[in-house]
């Protein structure tokens, strides 16, 4: 027992470890938040090029999002790292965290909504021109708003499952909360600021887990 | 008659697809893609039939059990599973129980999974009618032969969907082992590439994992429109 609140739990070691971790936990709110408003919004934005039906533009956006569902995370992230400076363009870590998620949550988003649009009964569209709506107002007073509310709990899971990503910052060098505490545990060669980190995400994800449970119950009771 | 390598294009292709580096590191690459697909078939199943147990003992325990089986759960689920990993293998050898890479990235991705299965095959089998399983044992069938039997075909059916995408994300969660060491697909691809100077074993092993998993996406992505149109 004293073993483990040695290693684990060890309020010294801990309270050294306090600032990097919590600056580190900064960073990995602020990189949730700023991955889940890029990827909804590009996302909400390809969704909406696509009901252009273009077809060309269509093709594309339909390799992007295959793409960008298909690779792992963490390779899109190493290839950003990694990969671009060849091409001469260099990202920041935090830039590389936010562009390489929010690039992965706009592709599920884009075929979320997508996929809510055509999942709409087609008299809505029918009774909409019907009653003489022109295809812009058409699409953002009739369409939008219910292809929303079917899409919102798919995409609040997504954003969970991908903010949960960010701790793969620590591979491109982001100093968020996992990537501080393990720095801390090699210093002090000691696991508790581990424990830390961990709590933090509990701190963190629990209240979101616990809401996309309540978003799944309610889907489930509407279908 | 080619232009130099002052030329854009040529400059591109000489980084991103050179054909020399690609043919020195491709025994690597290949060794790591079966490294990847070895962690993922076993690291599936041991996945699925805990998350299945997990639901299944839901599904028949009493109040207070079950409060503590979604606790569980949710814990399970708010862990990024990259945290999962580097405490069990950074944070358990304090304790003197060391396990390998492989052991460590099976072992952190089945408990993250556990908890993501568990709560899918828990919906499931709460979206069967209770009349169902009531039926069944009206017939006389044994309490386990009910759920095997009648409850969790019809569950699994429910759910075909998220069971698909979360295997396939399990899948993709694979590549996190790279960053303990173990040398899968991505792994192998960083090493090749500190061997290469360019990024063309990272766009090879782009490429072997888009190959592997595309299909499987196309058919996650299809199951999963007919899900929104039908409602399960």
């Amino acid at each position: 027992m004293d073993r483990i609140a040695e290693n684990y739990f060890n309020g010294a070691v801990i309270a050294a470890a306090l600032p990097a971790v919590l600056r580190g936990f900064g960073i990995t709110v602020l990189v949730s938040l700023s991955t889940i408003v890029v990827g909804i919004s590009a996302g909400l934005g390809l969704a909406l090029l696509r009901c252009a039906a273009i077809r060309p533009l269509d093709i594309a956006i339909a390799i992007y999002v295959d793409l960008f569902r298909t690779l792992p995370q963490l390779v899109i992230l190493v290839f950003l790292y990694f990969g671009m400076p060849y091409l001469g363009v260099t990202l920041s870590p935090f830039v590389t965290v936010v562009l390489g998620l929010g690039a992965v949550l706009a592709a599920f988003s884009a075929e979320i909504i997508w996929s809510a649009i055509l999942a709409l009964p087609p008299g809505q569209w029918d009774a909409a021109r019907a009653l003489g709506l022109r295809p812009v107002p058409l699409l953002f007073l009739v369409v939008l708003p219910q292809a929303v509310r079917l899409a919102t709990p798919l995409i609040t899971n997504r954003a969970i499952a991908i903010t949960k990503g960010t701790a793969l910052g620590t591979a491109v060098s982001l100093p968020e909360t996992l990537g501080s505490a393990q720095s801390a545990m090699a210093i002090m060669a000691n696991p508790s600021p581990l424990t830390l980190a961990a709590a933090l995400y509990l701190l963190f994800f629990i209240p979101l887990v616990a809401l996309s449970r309540v978003l799944e119950r309610r889907v489930a009771r509407a279908g | 008659m080619w232009p130099g390598p002052a030329d854009p294009v040529q400059d591109l292709i000489d980084n991103f697809a050179d054909l020399d580096s690609l043919v020195r590191v491709y025994p690597l690459l290949l060794q790591g893609f079966g490294l990847t697909i070895l962690l993922s078939i076993v690291t599936l199943p041991i996945a699925t039939a805990s998350g299945l147990a997990v639901a299944v003992a839901y599904s028949t325990a009493g109040t207070g059990v079950r409060r503590m089986l979604v606790v569980a759960i949710d814990i399970l689920r708010a862990f990024p599973v990259l945290v999962l990993l580097v405490l069990i293998f950074y944070g358990l050898p304090f304790l003197g129980l060391r396990l390998n890479a492989f052991a460590a990235a099976v072992l952190a991705i089945a408990l993250n999974n556990t908890g993501y299965f568990g709560e899918i095959f828990r919906a499931g089998i709460e979206a069967v009618p209770p009349g169902q399983g009531e039926a069944a044992a009206a017939l006389g069938l044994h309490r386990m032969r009910v759920l095997i039997h009648v409850i969790l075909p019809q569950a699994i059916r429910k759910v075909t969907a998220p069971l698909a995408s979360n295997a396939l994300e399990l899948v993709k969660t694979t590549s996190i082992a790279s960053l303990v060491s173990l040398p899968e697909l991505l792994r192998s691809a960083r090493v090749a590439q500190e061997q290469t100077y360019n990024p063309t074993p990272l766009v090879a092993a782009s490429l072997l994992f888009f190959a592997l998993l595309w299909p499987f996406a196309r058919w996650v992505a299809r199951l999963e429109r007919r899900a929104l149109a039908t409602g399960h």
